[in-house]
């Protein structure tokens, strides 16, 4: 069976900005079989690191995007030129992990998208909708890990 | 025609930086503006709440360096419940935050280097964007980039085993720490974390060396660029140990000039206000930090890894100072007032935290079971550390309610505002001023004059479509004529 790394990260301390560790959380809770769990702030170059060591990796992350929810996609290795540290794109963790580790997972992005982004704990009703309706999407496939399924699943195409 | 160049942000929540460079009708750079959006609602948002939770709560403030705003916050607080500074806490308190600390450092310091310092300098400011970034390391120096992702896991090891998780860590609290080190966790640190013989101290401080050594060769083939690239001479400030050593976590406020004068001799950090005052203007919503007493003129200092080895008297672990010495001895003894020697300073400080950590973790006061002090309650406090970026104040008020009723900070990134801005026009009138025609390379430029100081832009959120940079450039008539973003793209 597939080993899946569930990745979720943003910053709890900014309402829907935590919405992927709130993600990860639900996904820990249901302690799913061959499903690791992890959680940061931000990704970040150790992170090729981590994900060299699953087949399949799911980033969940707060979106600011209008779109219905949710929606999840493949994604593609990238070189960003960052700016400033200490952030990396999905996309670059991937690439990275190619380059360093010749390790080649399917990573997938679940975007959950977010309203308030004020100092506070805590999701806005709407973020908390679609946490839910998130969860509820990405269990039975880590429930059955298969690369096909997945990549059925995309809702968008990267 | 004039013209004005922008780099600006487009979505982010906050944190976000915009440069904007005036030309004249001959390119003549007539005025550069670095404006960074700083988000100060949390010194309102603190207020009212008790003060103990300060420490937890400013980590909402960034999700980049949480763990400096943990320490400084739990600094202040200590003084709040009457703990004192420095001596006030225990053995073990004083050193699991050292240790957390220096963890921080090192991964954050080590983070820059390989992720933004390195691709410019092994592809050129003008190279192709394609590979001019952390990939285009890996293919074409692997052992590099591989060595950068460890030492950076090490370091974030480091503050999960001290802070006690990595998000929201509560491992400082008022007067102490809630934790101490295991057996396990310490031989895990010295033998290989996880099993893996590469995850050690020594081998922390082995590769510390390498990428300094890899930094020094290319300025011997570069010094050109490393030297001349935005530099100027400017009042550094930093805090040093009682006895002039380098001390990222605690110490007095030095301040020196260009000539290494002292401006500010050794200042107990609970007095930091009469010494520093805030100025503002009308085209930047973040302050303009001065001396007060040489006011905002001439008042304005650099703060950070460069600042730090300008005005501290020596580091107190070998290697370190060895290369100390070579880094003062380039400039006779004098301030360094070159931009990119805040790399070569920072890969230093690399090497100084990685010997840091191998000595704390070797002393058997982390084991120690005495992990907090209080004492008579207090009205205020201050907290001040070295952050990796510069020193960082933080600032409390409490009510005989122990609610908070004053909250002030001056992040590093500000108190680098000017000499910012004052790197960003350097480098516009060094690879933009009179080209006929504006390149990404020249754009570039711009962005590794900034980079040099690390700011922390991208702080307290982070979500999908974000990006922190953008650079413009504008005419007389104030039209964008060109325009570089720097995204995050998925």
């Amino acid at each position: 069976m597939s080993e899946v790394l569930v990745y979720g990260y943003g910053n709890p301390g900014r309402q829907d900005d935590g919405l992927g560790i709130r993600l990860a959380q639900e996904v820990q809770d249901r302690q799913f079989q061959n499903v690791s769990v992890d959680s940061n702030y931000q990704l970040n170059a150790e992170d090729a690191l981590a994900i060299s060591q699953y087949d399949i990796v799911v980033f969940a992350d707060a979106s600011t995007n209008e779109i219905e929810g949710f929606r999840f996609s493949v994604v593609q290795p990238a070189a960003d030129i960052a700016f400033t540290t200490h952030a990396m794109a999905p996309g670059s963790v991937v690439g990275l992990c190619h380059q360093l580790y010749c390790a080649f997972p399917k990573v997938y992005l679940l975007e959950i998208r977010g309203y308030a982004w004020g100092m506070a704990e805590g999701l806005s009703p709407e973020a908390t909708d679609n946490l839910s309706l998130a969860t509820s999407f990405l269990s039975p496939l880590i429930q059955n890990p298969v690369v096909e399924r997945f990549d059925q699943a995309v809702t968008v195409s990267s | 025609m004039g013209k004005k160049i922008t780099i600006e942000p487009v979505t982010r929540v906050e944190g976000h930086g915009k440069v904007t460079i005036h030309l004249d009708n001959d390119n003549t750079v007539t005025e550069s503006r670095l404006h960074i959006v700083e988000f100060r609602g949390f010194e309102r948002f603190v207020q009212g709440r008790p003060y103990w939770e300060a420490p937890v709560l400013v980590q909402r403030l960034c999700g980049i360096c949480p763990v400096s705003h943990h320490l400084a916050a739990a600094k202040a607080i200590d003084v709040i419940v009457g703990a004192g500074t420095g001596d006030g806490l225990t053995v073990t308190a004083d050193k699991m935050r050292r240790l957390m600390h220096y963890g921080q450092i090192f991964q954050s310091h080590a983070l820059h280097f390989f992720h933004l310092c390195s691709p410019d300098i092994l592809f050129g400011v003008d190279g192709d964007p394609a590979v001019r970034n952390v990939v285009g390391v890996a293919m074409e120096h692997k052992e590099l980039a591989v060595q950068g992702v460890l030492m950076r896991k090490y370091g974030q090891e480091i503050i999960a085993a001290t802070a006690g998780k990595k998000i929201h860590g509560t491992g400082a609290i008022p007067g102490g720490i809630n934790k101490n080190l295991s057996i396990e966790e310490r031989d895990a640190f010295l033998n290989g974390i996880e099993g893996n013989p590469q995850l050690t101290a020594d081998q922390m401080v082995d590769w510390s060396e390498t990428v300094l050594e890899f930094f020094k060769d290319y300025h011997r083939k570069n010094k050109d660029f490393i030297d001349g690239f935005a530099s100027f001479p400017s009042s550094h400030l930093s805090i040093v140990r009682e006895d002039g050593a380098l001390d990222l976590y605690h110490g007095v406020i030095r301040a020196v000039d260009a000539e290494g004068n002292r401006l500010i001799d050794d200042v107990d950090y609970q007095q930091y206000d009469t010494i520093i005052s805030e100025g503002v203007k009308k085209w930047s919503y973040m302050k303009f930090p001065y001396l007060t007493e040489l006011g905002p003129e001439k008042g304005w200092y650099r703060v950070g890894p460069l600042a730090r080895l300008n005005v501290c008297d020596f580091i107190d672990t070998p290697s370190a100072q060895r290369e100390f010495e070579e880094f003062r001895a380039y400039t006779k003894g004098k301030p360094n007032g070159m931009s990119m020697h805040y790399h070569w300073a920072r890969l230093i400080e690399i090497l100084h935290a990685a010997e840091k950590m191998r000595e704390l973790l070797q002393d058997p006061d982390l084991q120690g079971e005495d992990l907090v002090v209080q004492g008579r309650r207090q009205p205020s406090g201050v907290g001040v550390i070295e952050a990796p970026r510069g020193t960082l104040f933080h600032h409390y008020d409490v009510d005989q309610d122990d609610q908070i009723t004053m909250c002030n900070l001056i992040v590093s990134t500000t108190n680098n505002n000017e000499p910012m801005n004052a790197a960003v026009n350097g480098a516009a009138v060094s690879h933009i001023q009179g080209q006929p025609e504006i390149t990404e390379g020249m754009m570039n430029a711009v962005e590794v004059a900034i980079r040099a100081y690390d700011p922390c832009l991208s702080c307290a959120t982070h979500a999908v479509g974000k990006m922190p940079l953008e650079v413009s450039l504008v005419d007389r008539q104030g039209n964008t004529i060109a325009v570089k973003q720097s995204n995050m793209s998925v």
